[in-house]
């Protein structure tokens, strides 16, 4: 039981990733890797600066300032720069490796005795791992609220018309160089907050933390668009969520499997690549036609 | 009647500079927009028409010369800047609106064509009802249709719309680029009538790129032949009007 809290407690921490993602990946239609740099700089930043004495919660809003940082550089390597979008997000995570060892000073620092966002009376009163799953809970309806209504104004349907078509975009004046580099700023400062929230959470921050994130980012995206197909954009945001807890509860089924936690990545992966895979085998086994079958008979 | 809104002097473009393939397509262009015209622009392929278009909206800069806006010189502003002033339709359909949008979406994003994005609500239950009013406008059923994504439009109802769209905020200036070459006859000549009616009613200042002779004579109260870079021919009014399309043939030939 307590593993399953803890996994949807994970899922809902980790979806603040999945949604900074899909601003990015479904929105503008761009891949950008700079998210395994900035998920490990918000971890960084975060305990750093909480070792240093900030409240946790300015640590969280320092990360979230390095995550947009981040993007920034990212966001002026493509557009000013010209660099292809997948090459401007390596070279901006490789540079942050660098940057979170600077920050840190070395690969791995605890926050052992060191208040965090869960440490408070509030917090240490739930039973175990129910700290993380209010916590999420409380990010993520914020966060998606904010998207809601962003998403909703007349700044956030120029920024959705820029990746749905860019020249269009242009031709009625909008700079869409500015939407990308925004998009890729909140992006990556949402980012900066999952990493600093998943550091406290877990109680340290390390330097490798970030290697995989954006497999998780995109796993949360994809199973939330296979569970629950056609969905209006608000329902698409929700959706991310609920793909990134089910991606835990299958990454714990497998891992009761026998599987061990090194084999996390591998597994991770495999997960994404199925899913991505899964209207390619529908078509070819005909499954949708099974299914409406199905259906018919019932009725 | 003809106050020049936009005035393009001596525009030279050059392509593929410094390359053995270096080209000249725009040769000292020399062309002057009066207020409420309406110009038919005809040419061979490789005239120079669409670079024509592209110099003006400002996604290709001239490599000299001059443009002038209401006698103040945009030569150095950039394509986006230029919309306030400017819209354009595509030939191709898809090019004109964002697929996964829907219609009244698209509309409401060409409403505010070349103002600042804010971060405030978009308030489309303001903009609906009008919306609605003047998609059926088009005759095409495109007022049905409001809340579908304008990727699962036709193309004809497509290519209506960024029509539409291009008139939604009155532009000083409407480029239309061959904007009903990829529709089906019939289709074509509906919206072409349909641009027709809006531009003359409007008083809307347009260019018309198209391959249809006979389109081009019908249309407009100006014609410009466009050859090798530069304007053959630039007829007006009854000189227009006199035009068959066996002499509007001889001057492709000049």
């Amino acid at each position: 039981m307590s593993l399953i809290v803890s996994a949807i407690g994970q899922g809902l921490l980790w979806a603040i990733l999945g949604l900074g993602l899909f601003l990015t990946f479904r929105i503008l239609n761009i891949a950008d890797m700079t998210v395994e740099g900035t998920f490990p700089m918000g971890a960084a930043v975060a305990v750093t600066a909480i070792v240093h004495g900030y409240s946790p919660m300015t640590a969280t809003l320092f990360a979230f300032l390095a995550g947009m940082a981040a993007g920034l550089v990212t966001g002026l390597l493509y557009t000013k720069g010209k660099i292809d979008i997948l090459l401007a997000g390596i070279l901006v995570m490789t540079a942050a490796y660098s940057v979170n060892l600077e920050i840190m000073g070395k690969s791995n620092t605890s926050l052992l005795g060191h208040k965090t966002l869960l440490s408070s009376k509030f917090f240490e009163a739930m039973p175990n791992y129910f700290n993380s799953v209010f916590l999420g809970m409380v990010v993520i309806a914020v966060i998606t609220l904010i998207l809601v209504f962003f998403l909703q104004t007349d700044l956030g349907q120029a920024f959705i018309a820029t990746g749905d078509n860019e020249k269009m975009a242009k031709s009625l004046g909008i700079h869409t160089d500015n939407m990308k580099i925004m998009g890729l700023m909140v992006s990556n400062g949402m980012v900066g907050i999952c990493g600093a929230l998943v550091a406290q959470s877990n109680g340290y921050a390390d330097i490798n933390m970030g290697i995989g994130t954006i497999v998780i980012a995109l796993a949360s995206i994809i199973i939330g668009e296979v569970a629950f197909g056609e969905l209006t954009l608000n329902q698409r945001l929700i959706a991310v969520t609920l793909g990134s807890i089910i991606y835990r509860l299958i990454l714990l089924a497998v891992l009761q499997l026998g599987f061990s936690a090194n084999d996390l990545n591998l597994l991770s992966s495999l997960v994404l690549a199925i899913c991505m895979m899964l209207p390619q085998f529908r078509r070819a086994l005909h499954l949708d036609r099974i299914f409406k079958k199905e259906v018919k008979s019932h009725d | 009647m003809t106050k020049p809104i936009l005035e393009l002097k001596d525009i030279v473009t050059v392509v593929n500079k410094g390359t053995s393939n270096e080209t000249t397509i725009l040769k000292e262009l020399n062309l002057t927009i009066n207020e409420g015209d309406f110009i038919t622009i005809v040419g061979s392929n490789g005239a120079g028409k669409s670079t024509l278009f592209n110099v003006i909206g400002g996604n290709l800069s001239a490599d000299s010369g001059q443009i002038l806006l209401h006698g103040e010189d945009i030569t150095h502003e950039n394509e986006e800047d230029r919309t306030h002033f400017l819209s354009r339709v595509f030939q191709d359909p898809k090019l004109g609106t964002a697929p996964r949008m829907t219609v009244a979406e698209n509309m409401l994003l060409a409403e505010k064509r070349g103002e600042k994005r804010r971060l405030v609500p978009r308030h489309m239950k303001q903009h609906i009802d009008k919306f609605t009013k003047i998609a059926t406008t088009m005759n095409n059923g495109l007022e049905e249709r409001m809340s579908t994504a304008t990727g699962n439009l036709s193309g004809g109802q497509r290519q209506a719309l960024s029509f539409l769209m291009a008139t939604l905020k009155r532009p000083d200036i409407i480029l239309l680029d061959e904007h009903t070459a990829a529709l089906d006859p019939r289709t074509s000549n509906n919206l072409l009538h349909a641009t027709n009616e809006r531009i003359t009613q409007d008083h809307l200042t347009a260019l018309m790129i198209t391959h249809h002779l006979e389109d081009a004579l019908k249309f407009g109260n100006r014609l410009i032949v466009l050859n090798n870079g530069t304007i053959k021919a630039d007829l007006r009014g009854e000189e227009k009007d006199k035009l068959t399309a066996e002499n509007l043939y001889e001057y492709f030939e000049m």
